[in-house]
């Protein structure tokens, strides 16, 4: 065998001990992973669903009790059973009169570094936001993260206004995002400089939920009124 | 006759350090936090109260554990072109099960820790281990050195923790330490304090290590 023939069998030998070695360790990393996440799926449904209620509770101040609803296939809202998605419903909440102060609605979308799930609070009687807070968020720790921790941000979300037009189909100005400082109307939120992607998004999130939820929501406040309420452990 | 005579001194170079050593070493005389100054980005940033440092500490050893563990036993196996990568993937692959375990256990604590949980992949400590240590050892010796090295970083993020959350809530793991009259230091649970703790520590133990030795004898 001569030398060239020696060097490339060396080296084909070299690229299969390599291609073995990724493939095996890739295979059994994978493995590891789905059983991971297959033992720990129950617990951590269990867990996120704790918070949540924990969350409605805290986005719709005021509220003592709370049923979850879905949209059935008519489009009308309905008590939620185990059987719907979690991800499927919105919760309404209600004070000691048992009268309906809100409804908390779960949002979602493309944030700077992955998605962002965030849950606000809507008012009919006020049609305003009166709540936000993020569920799920892996924004940049010290900047994007802000839009959780930021309490002038979260100021946005106390009187946001999601009024609709007279005849309750769409919102009459859609929640947008401006830069920091630059909010002039009660629809606007106020930006963060140093997270202005990650407060967009929100803006983005927000904006795109409303226009779907709050005249579906309004409308149908009614159904919302004679609930058989699950109080708040 | 005299070459034949064992030299204690030679022996004791010869055979390198106990395992004794190996574990001892992470926790004090080559601290990751404190003498090293290794994964600084957790260190500053989760240590505000000493539960986040403590869980982000045991979530880290415990991946430097496991990678240390595997990355030495495959080591023979892995060829020297893909060794990173390999490492990499190792890596990652512990830090996704330490964050669906963190999830299962508490979301508040998943959520405080945030995405410095997925950045334990990048901790330079972790990686370094791996290459320096594990791929020129046996697994005996990779798991003291993991152990140690992952004690020693938990050990260094939880005194960071625990001054910063006394000095800037009054508290410690939640439990009030100072009297109710005691005003918060609120710069301590800022990022400022992060670095503020951190010089002061790193100010004492050189100061400590440096100390002048008596030698009368």
């Amino acid at each position: 065998m001569s030398a060239t023939q020696q060097r490339t069998a060396e080296s084909s030998a070299n690229t299969r001990k390599m291609l073995q070695a990724m493939v095996g360790l890739g295979i059994s990393c994978a493995l590891l992973i789905v059983l991971t996440y297959e033992g720990t799926l129950p617990r951590i449904e269990q867990n996120k669903a704790a918070a949540l209620e924990a969350a409605v509770f805290q986005v719709l101040p005021g509220i003592v009790t709370m049923t979850p609803f879905v949209v059935d296939e008519n489009g009308d809202f309905r008590p939620a059973t185990a059987a719907d998605a979690p991800a499927d419903r919105v919760y309404a909440g209600y004070d000691g009169q048992q009268q309906c102060v809100g409804v908390a609605v779960t949002a979602s979308g493309q944030g700077y570094a992955d998605i962002i799930r965030v849950l606000y609070g809507y008012a009919p009687h006020r049609e305003q936001l009166v709540g936000f807070y993020v569920l799920e968020s892996k924004e940049t720790p010290g900047l994007g993260d802000k839009i959780e921790k930021d309490p002038g941000f979260q100021e946005n979300f106390h009187a946001l206004d999601v009024s609709l037009d007279p005849a309750h189909q769409a919102l009459k100005q859609a929640v947008v995002t401006v830069k920091q400082g630059a909010k002039k109307k009660p629809w606007q939120i106020d930006g963060i400089t140093g997270a202005t992607i990650s407060s967009r998004a929100i803006g983005n999130i927000i904006g795109a939920s409303t226009q779907r939820w709050i005249p579906l929501i309004y409308q149908q406040q009614a159904r919302f009124a004679a609930p058989k309420p699950s109080a708040h452990e | 006759m005299s070459e034949h005579r064992p030299n204690k001194t030679v022996a004791a170079v010869s055979e390198g350090p106990t395992a004794t050593d190996e574990f001892i070493k992470g926790l004090w005389r080559d601290n990751p936090v404190f003498v090293q100054v290794l994964g600084m980005c957790p260190t500053l940033a989760v240590s505000n109260t000493a539960g986040n440092a403590l869980a982000m500490g045991l979530a880290t050893a415990f991946v430097l554990l496991m990678s240390n563990i595997l990355v030495s036993a495959l080591r023979n196996f892995i060829p020297r072109q893909v060794r990173i990568a390999s490492y990499i993937l190792i890596i990652a692959t512990f830090v996704t099960m330490v964050d669906y375990a963190i999830q299962a256990i508490s979301v508040d604590l998943h959520k405080s820790l945030g995405a410095f949980i997925s950045l334990i992949v990048v901790n330079c400590l972790i990686l370094s281990r791996a290459e320096a240590f594990a791929a020129k050892n046996n697994v005996g010796k990779s798991m003291l050195d993991a152990l140690g090295m992952g004690l020693g970083f938990t050990l260094g993020l939880f005194s960071l923790g625990a001054i910063r959350e006394i000095l800037g809530s009054g508290s410690l793991l939640g439990f009030a330490l100072l009297p109710a009259n005691f005003q918060p230091w609120i710069v301590m649970i800022l990022p400022a304090g992060g670095f503020f703790t951190l010089a002061f520590l790193l100010l004492g133990i050189n100061a400590w290590q440096h100390r002048p030795k008596n030698t009368t004898p």
